[in-house]
């Protein structure tokens, strides 16, 4: 089996350390370790994280092959520092059976840049009406723990009342997408001032927070634990905060982009700036980063969304809502998190690897940087600036937000299972 | 004056009092045995209207071909547009026809600016109404309408709109005339008023340079000019009011409204208009309506806005002014 020594790196943002690499295992931990008979890689100060864990990425495959197949899907996770991601069930056809999981899995296990754990629909053809085969796809080799509608979100009551429970008996979970249809019908962009002087559908806070409010309630009653998808509001931090006092069984994630970005970006009718949830205000994006630091949102989740070009080259109303995020994930929230003081590098490690593992049950992921433990590594130079070119992205879609903007951080090198996925900054 | 008119909001005060004077000039020219200036021969403007629209395209054409300019209707319904082409597609087809100017009406808010801020096109743009987002030509014609009555025809030469009281009734929340308007206006000096159910006010509305009012009655003594929008009925399907009745009677102008204005006051409707739902026939055909005096000054405005875009230095009309009767 081949050595790996990752000399002199800052494991979670602490002192500088050798890590020996033996086969897919962290041989040891230590200064000074020998180098004899291992390949090593200088790691001159950067920071060494447990590979990331995504739990909210859409790799478009089956059905959207033109935007994001699997395998580019999963490079792109490899370049953004991720080893393993979790896969929206809103393809073509719908993750809604234990066949179409086993395909993602399958095809994530070929390729080998980073595990894929397929997400499962809720209900059937995410029509909101009948729940899917839950358990089914969780007894599949693809061993499906979350469910989501993502997209979608789970409106009748019932039918989220149900699966709430149902999955209790494996364990499961549910991930919601908190949007209130008949709230959001037409909706273009976060309501408010902005939209008011564009002229754009209004996509209201209140849509997402009374879907969050009824959902932390429904979780309390039937002893569940829910997920809530890419929190976007203040009012939505405020509601979990309440939920978790109380001592309801909730977690949070809230994405990149709407730790940095804020709806005056709209103002440019440019769709790579449409998304849902929408862009908010500068008041969300503040009371967002302060609850990711304080633990009231558990996770930091991409909603990596791939489009091809023509779905955003085009006037807003008719643009595809999304934008990718694997690639550039940890240097926003570098920008956000780190540099601004509310987050260490050992915060960083629980919120975008320790804890979304956690809440998704990937086995060997986000585990501690110590002997004995899988090798999945993810090695940042966080001293680096650069502006992001899209060009350069491993993903098959270029829909960013951040084209051209100066961004801190880059991920070097990706280990999975002791396999290097990234080598200095290259796929392998 | 920028390359494009995308928005009201763009307009500077100087900018805007230019546009309007320049109207004024214009409209000597309907005064004519020969309405015609010799101006934009050789050029080309497409009207490009994705959405149907008869009395903006006819008035945009009648502003163009006054200017002997070449005009080209080009209207998304039967085209290929129907088919699936694109609006960057449609636009880079029509340029390279040798297309100088794009006149733009389309339903989806922010496509003129998509079009003159993308790369796709190098023509002037115009917007002839996006969406729920702007009309700032239709704002210009108001303006100039006003001007005219509340300052006077040769009185309102260089000037603006200053401490006038606007008010503005109906449905403000899916009106890109009253968002052109509140814009305008304000930039002209003027105090505006914007009266609706608070359904049909958006969400944000405090950040604009207007008051808001839900009680007609109360506003109206103190307008000097008060714009009627178009009330939809389908509005009340999706429960802005409760029936087509109720609206008339809080926020329609009928004769007894009428008569609570000052003597001086206006009433303005950017039509279509809808009778007996937001303005009742007396109203609409009394004398101190302005509905088809507005269409006229729109042939102007746009003739205007054409000339000061395309046009270059040369000045518009030679000859000097006619007196006001």
């Amino acid at each position: 089996m081949s050595k790996t020594l990752i000399r002199g790196a800052k494991v979670l943002g602490g002192e500088p350390q050798d890590v020996l690499i033996d086969g897919g295992t962290i041989a040891e931990v230590g200064t000074g370790l020998s180098a004899e008979g291992a390949e090593v890689v200088e790691a001159g100060g950067k920071v060494l994280l447990p590979g990331l864990v995504d739990l909210h990425t859409h790799l478009r495959e089956p059905g959207r092959e033109d935007s994001e197949t699997v395998l580019t899907g999963t490079r792109a996770a490899a370049s953004g520092g991720y080893t393993a991601v979790f896969a929206m069930a809103n393809t073509f056809p719908v993750a809604d059976t234990a066949g179409v999981v086993e395909q993602v899995y399958r095809l994530g296990q070929e390729h080998g840049y980073c595990d894929v754990q397929p997400i499962g629909a809720v209900t059937v053809g995410l029509e909101g009406r009948k729940l899917a085969e839950l358990g089914a796809m969780h007894e599949s080799a693809a061993g499906v723990t979350v469910f989501s509608d993502d997209g979608k979100c789970v409106d009748d009551a019932v039918i989220m009342r149900r699966a709430l429970e149902y999955v209790k008996a494996f364990g499961g979970v549910v991930a919601q997408h908190a949007q209130e249809p008949r709230l959001t019908e037409g909706a273009q962009m976060n309501e408010g001032v902005v939209s008011a002087e564009l002229g754009l559908g209004g996509w209201p806070a209140v849509a997402e927070e009374s879907i969050i409010a009824r959902d932390v309630l429904l979780a309390e009653h039937v002893g569940s634990r829910v997920h809530i998808c890419h929190l976007s509001t203040a009012g939505s931090v405020e509601i979990v905060r309440w939920a978790k006092s109380r001592g309801i069984d909730v977690t949070a994630e809230v994405t990149p982009h709407h730790l940095l970005l804020t709806d005056e970006l709209v103002r440019t009718y440019n769709p790579v700036y449409k998304v849902n949830p929408p862009l908010r205000t500068e008041r969300d994006v503040l009371a967002l980063r302060e609850a990711l630091a304080d633990g009231t949102i558990d996770i930091v989740a991409t909603d990596h969304a791939p489009h091809p070009h023509e779905d955003k080259d085009c006037e807003w109303a008719a643009a595809a809502m999304g934008m990718v995020g694997l690639e550039t994930a940890l240097s926003v929230v570098q920008e956000t998190m780190v540099d601004t003081g509310l987050l260490t590098w050992a915060g960083v490690a629980e919120r975008m690897s320790v804890k979304p593992a956690e809440i998704g049950q990937a086995k060997g992921h986000g585990r501690p940087v110590s002997a004995g433990e899988p090798a999945n590594l993810t090695l940042v130079d966080t001293a680096y600036r650069g502006s992001v070119d899209p060009a350069g992205f491993a993903s098959r879609s270029r829909n960013t937000p951040y084209e051209g903007r100066e961004l801190p951080g880059r991920v070097t090198h990706t280990w999975l299972r002791g396999k290097a996925t990234l080598v200095d900054g290259k796929l392998t | 004056m920028q390359r494009h008119l995308i928005s009201a909001a763009d307009l500077t005060r100087d900018d805007a009092v230019l546009i309007l004077d320049t109207a004024e000039e214009m409209a000597r020219v309907a005064d004519r045995p020969i309405k015609k200036l010799p101006t934009l021969r050789g050029r080309t403007v497409v009207n490009l209207f994705f959405e149907d629209s008869t009395r903006t395209r006819i008035s945009f054409e009648a502003a163009e071909k006054r200017l002997s300019a070449d005009v080209i209707n080009f209207s998304a319904k039967g085209s290929s547009v129907s088919k699936g082409e694109s609006l960057k597609d449609t636009a880079q087809t029509l340029e390279a026809m040798g297309v100088d100017a794009v006149v733009i009406r389309h339903g989806a808010s922010g496509a003129p600016y998509r079009l003159a801020t993308s790369g796709w096109i190098d023509a002037h743009v115009i917007n002839a109404g996006d969406g729920t987002h702007q009309h700032p030509t239709q704002a210009l014609l108001d303006a100039f309408t006003m001007r005219r009555r509340l300052v006077g025809r040769d009185a309102g030469l260089g000037r603006d709109l200053d401490g006038r009281r606007i008010t503005i009734v109906g449905d403000v929340l899916h009106s890109r005339v009253a968002r052109s308007n509140v814009d305008l206006l304000h930039t002209l000096g003027a105090e505006v008023t914007l009266v609706a159910p608070p359904t049909l006010v958006p969400v944000g509305v405090e950040t604009w340079p207007c008051e808001v009012s839900y009680d007609l009655d109360a506003v109206l003594p103190k307008s000097d000019a008060v714009m009627m929008l178009r009330v939809q009925r389908e509005r009340m399907n999706a429960a802005f009011f409760p029936t087509e009745r109720e609206y008339s009677r809080r926020y329609g102008l009928d004769g007894d409204r009428m008569a609570r204005m000052p003597e001086h006051a206006i009433v303005m409707h950017p039509g279509p208009m809808v009778r007996g739902m937001e303005i009742t026939a007396e109203v609409a055909d009394s004398d101190r309506c302005t509905v088809v005096e507005q269409v006229a000054n729109g042939v102007s405005i746009r003739m205007a806005v054409l000339y000061l875009l395309l046009g270059g230095n040369e000045p518009a009309v030679t000859h000097t002014r006619t007196e006001e009767k």
